[in-house]
């Protein structure tokens, strides 16, 4: 049985109504118990849990630091391609959006990752739009390959796949492979995708499964906030983690809780996820799941990620570019506008994303990162802390 | 006992000598010996979770420790020196014996290839074989690690496997010829102390080779009962990497480990239900 048929089984109503409802008893029940279950979960999810912010916090601390130590690791995205052959209201990629686009080639994808491990990174994250002429899967897998060995871990987040496209990312060396559900909410999620095959909600909730089968070993999934109710999403999210944990048992898993950020397309987010309750939600998902990873990237503000990255949070980005070719300008002279798939010259374009003559020098980004401090000054930051930023924690010769 | 038993339990030969009537020459008298090699401690320590790499070498220190275990996926093995992947150079290799660790590997092939990769990497041909394909519980895969010693004891490894505690493998192990076992107390980073004790109490009675209890330890007190229990030696990490103060608790550790050890040393008596009366009930027969 695939997740799909579990999560469409989860009672939500009355998870949700126990993550709305629940008393200060039932938070100190769940807080005094060991093996919490997706009920105990949504109690920590309720505003009564909120007004033990720091009780939950200290907690996740303490189970945070007993099974990763005092260290965290990072890891940096490296976008190949902003192509894309899907409409998403939120994503700056999205197929109409008139923006400046590019795919690097192989040699420049070695230059951007080149100048990553002079900063110190030793698992870089592939990221790519999903458009199978720009990105096929052959090109995916020479990319991987060209990165193998060169870093010690290398990842991808890029569009859905069947287990046998996967298997020769694997093979080429690939080591995770990362797909967030965006939103949970079935409806919502019809909204939002309007055009293109990522409109198949089963077909991504399945996914990680079929990374699994394929030979990943570490999975990454997540809500996208902004989109949907966020005790929602939060439950769904670790229903799925809790399934995977269960069914793709030698795959680690981490869990990422992306807030949205302004990106082309000038999307207004639907739903609100406050400071306050990212950090309870970074604290319940680490108190629900105590092994999974908690990843936090450079979208959140500086002085927000300094308080969470004790918390509870395991890996996170620093000094990140979310354009293709961001780290040494690899690609610029080939960047365009795609039109139905065609590339078509550069013309002066109507948002201020779109081509500026004299100004814009680079493909455009698939947001804004708001957290812009260096690898260096984060690794630093991490230290003072008193935490070892961990660079490599894999090696090229577990992978392929 | 059984004949021919040249390592293990409470009976072992070698201690009458020094405690006799109760006369204790010194405590860890007899120093733990691994394929030739002599330890005077027998605390051995990971190197995995410290806040620094700094707070890591001055713990080690401060634990006397005599064998220091590091995962090799944190090490750079392609010998360029990375500054970014640096944790070895903090070890001081005339101090400590460096035992580099599989871990991170999900079956034999992967474990050998690493342990392969060390030993071109200039690292000692030891290994602490750690196959867990299950990175939550991170509980070792018996038929993997098997598997992997066999050929790493062929291709002259000195092999400590890592391994749940399953007596009837670690007979299995030590008559493929591996340097010791190292069967877990509960799981990695768990702090649950000895709960497979009945199972450690069998392998360390049926041992041939040193039983050095791995993964679990999350207290000095538990420390103390693996070697009250007649372990050879306790392998701690976690409990010391995330203490507020590991230099200290490094010290703890230290005097847990001797402290049960000379217990074991000088033989501990049996716990009994009832009260033992001082002046003997039969005291009138004469």
């Amino acid at each position: 049985m695939s997740f799909v048929a579990e999560f469409n089984a989860l009672p939500f109503a009355e998870l949700q109504e126990r993550a709305r409802r629940a008393t200060p008893a039932d938070v100190a029940r769940v807080l005094g118990t060991g093996a919490r279950s997706l009920a105990d979960f949504a109690v920590l999810l309720s505003p009564a849990a909120g007004q033990q912010l720091e009780t939950l916090c200290r907690e996740s601390q303490t189970l945070t630091r007993q099974r990763f130590g005092k260290v965290i690791r990072l890891f940096a995205p490296l976008y190949l391609s902003n192509e894309c052959i899907n409409n998403c209201a939120y994503c700056g990629f999205s197929r109409d959006n008139p923006i400046l686009r590019v795919t690097l080639s192989v040699p420049e994808v070695r230059r951007e990752a080149e100048a990553l491990l002079a900063q110190g990174f030793r698992n870089i994250l592939l990221v790519a739009g999903e458009h199978p002429k720009f990105v096929s899967n052959g090109y995916l897998a020479d990319c991987t390959a060209a990165l193998h060995g060169l870093s010690p871990s290398v990842s991808l987040e890029v569009g859905p796949m069947e287990v046998a496209e996967y298997e020769p990312i694997v093979r080429a060396g690939a080591e995770g492979l990362v797909v967030y559900q965006e939103t949970y909410d079935r409806e919502v999620y019809a909204r939002m995708h309007t055009l293109g095959p990522k409109r198949n909600f089963d077909w991504r909730l399945e996914c990680p499964e079929r990374a699994y089968a394929a030979g990943f070993r570490r999975l990454g999934i997540g809500a996208l906030h902004g989109l949907a109710d966020w005790r929602y999403e939060a439950l769904a999210t670790a229903a799925h983690a809790a399934y995977l944990l269960r069914h793709c048992w030698k795959a680690m898993l981490t869990i990422s809780l992306p807030r949205l950020r302004p990106c082309a397309g000038e999307f207004q987010p639907l739903t609100h996820l406050g400071d306050r309750e990212l950090v309870q939600l970074v604290a319940a998902f680490r108190l629900f799941l105590p092994d999974a990873g908690l990843v936090l990237s450079t979208r959140e503000p500086a002085a927000l990620r300094d308080g969470l990255l004790p918390l509870g949070i395991t890996h996170a980005s620093a000094g990140s570019h979310t354009e293709p070719g961001g780290y040494t300008g690899a690609g610029r002279e080939k960047v365009h506008q795609t039109v139905r798939g065609r590339i078509m010259d550069l013309a002066a374009g109507s948002s201020e994303w779109s081509a500026q003559p004299g100004k814009a020098t680079g493909a455009t980004g698939q947001f804004d990162i708001a957290d812009e401090r260096s690898a260096g000054e984060i690794a630093d930051l991490i230290r003072r802390l008193g935490y070892e930023p961990v660079w490599k924690d894999w090696d090229a010769a577990l992978s392929a | 006992m059984s004949p021919g038993r040249s390592h293990g339990g409470p009976f072992r030969s070698g201690f009458d000598n020094e405690t006799v009537r109760g006369q204790i020459r010194r405590p860890m008298s007899k120093p733990l010996v691994i394929a030739g090699r002599e330890f005077s401690s027998r605390l051995f320590v990971g190197t995995g979770k410290f806040p620094s790499p700094e707070s890591m070498r001055d713990a080690l220190a401060a634990s006397g420790t005599q064998m220091v275990t590091v995962a090799l996926r944190r090490a750079d093995l392609s010998g360029r020196k990375d500054p970014f992947a640096n944790i070895i150079e903090f070890i001081d290799p005339a101090r400590y014996l460096i035992l580099p660790n599989t871990s991170g590997a999900m079956n034999a092939e992967e474990a050998v290839r690493l342990a392969r990769l060390a030993v071109a990497a200039g690292l000692p041909k030891w290994v602490k074989l750690e196959i867990h394909p299950d990175p939550r519980y991170l509980l070792p895969d018996p038929i993997e690690t098997f598997k992997a010693a066999e050929v790493l004891v062929k291709e002259g490894f000195t092999v400590l496997p890592y391994i749940n505690a399953d007596p009837v493998l670690a007979k299995r192990l030590q008559e493929i010829g591996t340097a010791t076992v190292m069967p877990l107390g509960s799981p990695i980073g768990s702090h649950r102390g000895l709960q497979t004790r009945d199972q450690l109490r069998i392998i360390i009675e049926q041992a041939t080779v040193p039983v050095v209890v791995d993964a679990g330890i999350g207290a000095p007190s538990h420390a103390a009962e693996a070697m009250e229990l007649g372990a050879d030696a306790v392998l701690v990490n976690t409990a010391i990497a995330v203490a507020s103060d590991p230099n200290r608790m490094g010290v703890a550790f230290r005097q847990a480990v001797e402290a049960g050890r000379t217990a074991f040393e000088l033989g501990l008596g049996a716990p009994l239900e009832t009260a033992s009366p001082t002046s003997p009930l039969t005291a009138f027969l004469g």
